[in-house]
């Protein structure tokens, strides 16, 4: 692994030759204004150094990679946009992932699907700036006016003179030359990179099973633990370790908070001494099944406290001259995230400070709790990051850090605490549990006149998404939440609550087309039309690129025109881009078959094709997954799902033939790592329903009445 | 604890440990072998696949005890420089996502086709169906081996 030596913050702009000479570009992601950006240089004689771009004497253009690579696959498409406005020879252009530095990069986190837009026009700017400054070197060494002189491929090149110089040759001189004010960025139709399909940067590594990832970290002298964690609402009341501290190549057992840690060297040896631990537990809070979650979500969809989230017109009086009422009401259960990557974290506490290393999606929340965790300043805590086997919003949270540093400070020695699948699965931070109920009110003509939506979800915060569509299309509408607080730990699960939401709302409005006697394309078309013309309230979501998706998906799946398929639609917008997709159906033998699902997508301007491309079928097999399969249940407090024998992914034979389409509209990307998963559910739920005649209310689909003996994998 | 004599990737090793230790974790803390990787431990996830005398088994679930005399390839001993037509039709394709169970599938699809260069789209399915990817990148894979297989002799 690299390793970077410390700069100190340049409080200023400054421009350095490197020791070997090259040019360093930095800045601060604070700003995307050029001028504000820094150009710092180092001392030390290795170009790999703590910056953002650097380019040797010998040509070896470097860019690090800041934010965390969990699949999303930033670790390349970050580097093309630099690329890109560098004019860089791409084929020669080195990545490297950079440690957590809050003062050279800002938001070094992976969620929420932004990090490409945050950082877009900044990546630009820094790949701009520094092919600006090498076309003024090279005007600066030939005497002719820079405007005479074009980049291209790492060459700066005076065409009237039929003669080029490489960056490497100018990156001394480069770096000498003032930063501009402000820099121009390339016209769309300029790319050569942005748009094409380019290969993961670290394929070559992942496929001859190089150490990338935080199980695979290892330091000489570095001990091994796993934790014995207590199941949710419970505490420890007494251990008996004597046992376990007996067996071989166990180096100590400690306790800690609730939690019993035991350290070796040998991974099976530790698996084998934790099973010998007698652990007494007791209660401490509620200590909660699914049978209890059951009856409070009926409960308090009745009679909860509920928080209301947005209120247009007057719904009582809408629902009062209703010609006619639709009810219904959606379950979904507790997931687990299960990147196949289970967590770990390694962590050596010394006086002076804490060396952390491991996969994490918020390198920052780590360091900022382990600081306060162990009492020091956050300056003298390090955090390495590993490429990420998967996240899924798990690795947001910093528990699994914590309690590595927690046990290097108590064993005094650096220690990877690593989980087991069992752990993974019972150890917390799950999607959380959500109860809706939609109600829709339509007068005699059919036209959506009231509309209500409340979401019950055990530690689900706000479980609705209240400014979203239909929301600003109907005149009298009233959404609220209610939220009942549970032990069992919860989190940001991919595409938070719409990954759920999404599904049941779809659902829900396909039902009211077909009581409003519409084709479900175009009610929802209608509708959009209605909230421009005359917009109910704040309206949050762009009608135009909503509308312009769903029109692709209909266009390209051929919609309403196939014979022997039932299409079931849905579209949604999440986090900044809007995804609809059509699923097919087929009835064979009496029984539906999933064939295929279209995807029309606009996150703006594609960065990478080939990237783009994998998040959307990976976001519709993600979503066509879990909520077919995927099902966490629990009793008295601890999943029963424990591994993947009972806890269900789905698997390479249940995946339908995905298509993928995007809108070309040339607006600034706007993300791509979760919206393509929402709309999976309702389309494939409304397409079964064509087939078959029944609805799908609850996930996981598989285990309902309406799809008994009915199995995605099979050949029909 | 016992001495146990394996031959992996061509080469001999020699590890002191308990006879019921998985290969899996021989392979990581032993050998320092990690291209192997652990997902479930319960040979359900297929993250630990290697080949035993050609075949396709889950390092998670086999004990080093029974391991025996017999060849062991990791995905560090597929080829000399990564490029087995399998690891290339992977690049090719440009496959992985978060990249973790790829060592595994690598190994399950090079055992299909070691066995049968031209599998049908069928028997793809079958021999990759225990080989769980959470990123879903399960198309590709396919076209992957398709790809390997046209270029395999």
């Amino acid at each position: 692994m690299t390793t970077f030596p410390k700069t100190s913050r340049r409080n200023f702009l400054k421009i350095a030759a490197t020791a070997g000479g090259g040019l360093l570009i930095g800045f601060h992601w604070n700003s995307a204004d050029a001028s504000a950006m820094k150009v710092v240089g180092s001392m030390a004689d290795d170009v790999n150094f703590n910056s953002y771009l650097s380019i040797s004497p010998e040509g070896v253009i470097t860019i690090f990679s800041p934010n965390p690579e969990l699949g999303q696959n930033i670790k390349t498409s970050f580097p093309m946009v630099v690329a890109e406005e560098l004019d860089a020879d791409w084929s020669k252009v080195k990545v490297l992932q950079a440690p957590l530095d809050t003062k050279k990069f800002e938001r070094q986190v992976t969620g929420g699907s932004g990090a490409i837009p945050h950082s877009w026009e900044r990546l630009r700017k820094a790949g701009a700036t520094a092919r600006h400054l090498m076309i003024e070197a090279a005007a600066k060494r030939w005497s002719v006016p820079a405007s005479s002189l074009t980049a291209e491929n790492s060459f700066v090149i005076d065409k009237a003179g039929n003669r080029k110089l490489s960056y490497g040759e100018l990156a001394t001189e480069a770096s000498k030359i003032a930063l501009p004010k402000d820099v121009k960025l390339k016209d769309r139709k300029d790319f050569k990179l942005i748009g094409k399909s380019v290969r993961n940067v670290d394929n070559k590594d992942m496929f001859t099973g190089k150490p990338l990832y935080g199980m695979d970290f290892h330091r000489e002298g570095m001990l091994t633990a796993m934790i014995q964690r207590p199941a949710f609402g419970m505490k420890l009341k007494s251990v008996d370790t004597a046992a376990a501290k007996a067996m071989p190549g166990i180096v100590d057992v400690v306790s800690f908070k609730n939690n019993v840690a035991v350290v070796g060297k040998s991974t099976w040896q530790i698996i084998k001494a934790r099973k010998a631990l007698k652990i007494e537990y007791e209660k401490e809070g509620a200590v909660e099944s699914t049978s209890d979650h059951d009856k409070l979500f009926k409960e308090l969809m009745t009679n909860g406290e509920a928080t209301v989230r947005r209120k247009d017109g007057d719904v009582d009086a809408a629902f009062k001259s209703a010609a006619k009422v639709i009810s219904r009401e959606y379950q979904c259960p507790f997931l687990s995230h299960s990147p196949m990557e289970p967590m770990n974290f390694f962590a050596h506490v010394r006086a002076d400070g804490v060396e952390l290393v491991g996969p994490t999606q918020t390198p920052d929340r780590a360091r900022m709790e382990v600081a306060k965790l162990l009492n020091m300043f956050p300056d003298n805590v390090t955090v390495q990051l590993t490429r990420l086997g998967g996240g899924f919003g798990r690795r947001l949270q910093a528990d699994y850090a914590l309690e590595a540093a927690e046990l290097s400070s108590i064993i005094k020695a650096p220690v990877k605490v690593i989980w087991t699948r069992e752990d993974d699965l019972t150890g917390g931070s799950y999607r959380p549990a959500v109860r809706y109920r939609f109600d829709a009110a339509l007068d005699a003509n059919g036209n959506l006149i009231g509309y209500k939506l409340r979401g019950v979800g055990i530690n689900a915060g706000n479980c609705t998404r209240e400014d979203n569509f239909p929301s600003g299309a109907v005149d009298n509408l009233l959404i609220d939440s209610v939220e009942h607080k549970s032990p069992i730990t919860t989190g940001p699960w991919r595409a938070p609550i719409t990954n759920f939401l999404a599904f049941a709302e779809q659902s829900f409005l396909d039902e009211v087309a077909m009581a409003s006697k519409k084709d479900p394309v175009k009610f929802r078309l209608d509708l959009l039309d209605r909230a421009k013309s005359s917009p109910v309230g704040e309206i949050k979501y762009d009608i135009d690129r909503m509308k312009a998706v769903i029109q692709l998906a209909a266009e390209k799946s051929g919609w309403g025109t196939k014979k022997n398929l039932a299409q079931g639609f849905s579209v949604y917008f999440s986090h900044r881009s809007y995804v609809a997709q059509v699923a097919e159906v087929e009835m064979k033998k009496g029984k539906p078959a999933l064939k295929k699902i279209y995807a029309a997508a606009d996150c703006g301007i594609v960065v990478n094709m080939g990237g783009a491309k994998q998040q959307v079928m990976g976001g519709v097999v993600d979503g066509l997954g879990h909520a077919m399969f995927s099902n966490l249940t629990f009793k008295d407090g601890l999943p029963e799902q424990k591994n993947f024998n009972t806890y269900r992914l789905i698997k390479m034979k249940e995946i339908p033939e995905v298509e993928c389409h995007f809108v070309d509209n040339g607006i600034d990307p706007t993300g791509l790592g979760e919206p393509a998963l929402p709309p999976t559910g309702g389309a494939v739920a409304n397409a079964y329903f064509k087939a078959t005649g029944k609805r799908l209310y609850n996930q996981p689909f598989s285990l309902q009445e309406e799809l008994k003996g009915v199995s995605l994998g099979e050949k029909l | 604890m016992a001495n146990y004599k394996l031959q992996i990737n061509g080469r001999s090793y020699e590890a002191d440990v308990d006879a019921d230790t998985p290969l899996l974790w021989v392979l990581r803390d032993n050998f320092g072998l990690v291209g192997t990787k652990y997902g479930c431990g319960i040979a359900q996830c297929g993250a630990c696949t290697v080949h035993l005398n050609g075949n396709a088994v889950r390092a998670c679930a086999l004990p080093v005890s029974a391991v025996g005399s017999g060849k062991i390839t990791t995905i560090e001993g597929l080829s000399a420089d990564g490029d087995h037509p399998v690891q290339l039709a992977w690049d090719e394709v440009d496959v992985a996502q978060c990249g973790y169970c790829q060592a595994g599938q690598i190994m399950s699809a090079t055992a299909l086709l070691n066995k049968k260069t031209k599998p049908t789209v069928e028997e793809i399915e079958t021999a990759m169906n225990g080989n769980i990817c959470r990123c879903g990148t399960y198309h590709r894979i396919k076209e992957a081996i398709v790809l390997a297989s046209s270029k395999m002799k």
